[in-house]
């Protein structure tokens, strides 16, 4: 028999969940409990350096150095970029669209030098603006999860 | 470098938002069939061959294993790069330089059809700093693209003429999945994505691969094919959190193209290179990649592309085949731009040949929001 073309085309569908189990180390273990316990957020210093990494991490890329002294960051920073996301993306939490408009930011805590993402609340391009003060608002139940223990951070009013 | 390696097959298959009628090694034999053919040769002058694929794509661990036969790698020494197809070919030409082999076949394939591109690329991120936050690759870009254009005054008019630019020149390209006639004006109308990014500044998804054969000095004098050597080549790499990065910057593609530059001796890109192939999955990227290139300077890449410069009839023709604007097919399409920029050395591009073109600049990124570039300098 020759080859020939098919009635049809088939097309086999299947999810693939993977259930992991990620270590966060002890610089993530100890940045996440301090925003847990005592919503307060923890950046590591580099000693050759000085960069103040938010979250905290092991090494210092640029330096090829392990960081070592713990500082407080504020609760307040910068806004350094932020977008206001208008297409219902996939939710990887639920696998479900999430619900539109939301933004996403970039946020310079006052004594960091790297910037955290997170959530702004404020949705209107009109009212958002590079450089403009922010500060976190924190949920009542903290759990150990950035993105639900920091609820969003809100505009502080100049 | 010089004269060291040359590229002496390339193949594409047409790019398409949905395949469906082949599989992902269904193209990875097409195109290794049609590079083949391209050189003038079989399958057995080729004595080691690298993939390029990613496994969240294919949604198969080590997937490279699944095309083994059908880039007719059965019984030969086979590699995998997962990263970007400018990296997969690096790695291709460092096997030939090595002296271990003399024809090297590198391969790209990916379906972005096939799995949810929201969570494939989310799944690029950290999972417990971003990814639970929702961030994927047009969000991330987002944020980057506002970022650069507050720091340099960079409008949203000046990042549309690069898709205005890049779909018309697709248009001359048969492979291009988006060809089309757009304005400036209908580019700022479209739909906001993600602010200040619109629809239209975005790159589609595609489905597609493509292959390169790289060979050694003595076997690329014994192929029919016009040898385009491989001049000079750099990589280099930024933080991965984004968050690390001041994300208007283009440090590591400075890195990169000096590297490239230093090793084909060009002093002055701007006089020395004819004809530019990036990977810019938005507009502004491409404003971006000029900068890091030295085509012009920090912040002046809307300026530049506004001055005409990188038109099909300008000084400096950018992305001639439409670019990725054009045919997004994921980590495939570094590769695409080293065989597009060989075909202009080789004055077999086509309807968009860019006349008189002697030595021609392809571009990789590898990695959210530019983390990673390649830089590759192709010369007759």
């Amino acid at each position: 028999m020759s080859l020939k073309a098919p009635p049809e085309l088939i097309v086999f569908q299947q999810m693939a969940d993977v259930p992991y189990n990620w270590s966060l180390g002890r610089e993530g273990s100890l940045f996440l409990i301090a925003l847990r316990d005592e919503k307060k957020f923890l950046g590591i210093k580099c000693p050759s350096c000085g960069k103040v990494y938010v979250p905290p991490r092991k090494v210092c890329g640029p330096c090829f150095t392990a960081n070592s002294q713990w500082v407080e960051v504020g609760d307040e920073g910068v806004v350094t970029a932020f977008s206001v996301v208008n297409y219902r993306f996939t939710d990887p939490a639920t696998g479900l669209p999430r619900e539109v408009p939301y933004t996403f930011a970039f946020v310079r805590l006052d004594g960091a030098d790297t910037k955290l993402c997170h959530k702004l609340a404020e949705t209107d391009p009109a009212r958002l603006k590079v450089g403009m003060r922010v500060k976190a608002v924190f949920a009542e139940q903290r759990t150990g999860n950035i993105e639900k223990d920091v609820i969003h951070f809100r505009a502080v009013q100049a | 470098m010089l004269d060291e390696v040359a590229i002496v097959g390339v193949g594409q298959t047409k790019y398409e938002r949905r395949k469906i009628g082949e599989t992902f090694a269904d193209l990875v034999f097409e195109v290794t069939n049609k590079a083949l053919e391209d050189a003038g040769i079989t399958i057995r002058d080729i004595d080691n061959v690298v993939t390029v694929s990613n496994d969240f794509q294919d949604g198969r661990t080590i997937s490279s294993m699944a095309v083994m036969d059908a880039c007719g790698a059965f019984g030969k020494n086979v590699s995998t790069v997962e990263g970007d197809g400018t990296l997969g070919a690096l790695y291709g030409l460092m096997r030939v330089l090595s002296g271990a082999f003399e024809t090297t076949l590198v391969v790209a394939h990916c379906k972005c059809s096939e799995g949810d591109q929201d969570l494939i690329w989310n799944s690029a991120f950290d999972p417990v700093y971003y990814r639970r936050l929702g961030l994927e690759a047009v969000s991330a870009s987002a944020l980057q693209a506002r970022r650069y254009m507050d720091k340099y005054g960079v409008t949203g008019e000046q990042c549309a003429l690069v898709p205005v630019k890049n779909h018309r020149n697709a248009r001359a390209n048969p492979w291009a999945q988006e060809a089309m006639d757009l304005t400036v004006e209908e580019v700022m109308r479209s739909p906001v994505l993600a602010s200040p990014l619109k629809m239209l500044d975005a790159a589609p998804l595609s489905d597609g691969a493509c292959a390169v054969i790289f060979a050694n000095r003595w076997k690329a004098g014994r192929m029919t094919t016009k040898p385009v050597w491989v001049r000079g080549v750099g990589h280099c790499a930024d933080a991965y959190y984004l968050g690390d990065r001041d994300l208007a910057g283009v440090d590591s593609l400075t890195g990169a193209a000096k590297r490239a530059y230093g090793l084909a001796g060009i002093v002055d890109p701007r006089k020395e290179i004819d004809v530019v192939e990036v990977f810019e999955a938005f507009g502004y990227q491409e404003l971006m990649w000029l900068e890091g290139l030295g085509f012009c300077d920090p912040g002046q890449g809307g300026v530049f592309t506004a001055g005409g410069n990188t038109l099909m009839d300008g000084p400096w023709p950018v992305n001639p085949s439409g670019g990725v604007l054009s045919a997004h097919p994921g980590l495939v399409a570094g590769l695409v731009r080293i065989a597009e920029a060989c075909l202009q050395v080789r004055g077999d591009a086509g309807a968009r040949q860019v006349d008189g073109v002697r030595t021609a600049l392809a571009h990789g990124t590898n990695g959210l929001c530019g983390q990673g570039h390649c830089v590759w300098v192709l010369g007759g």
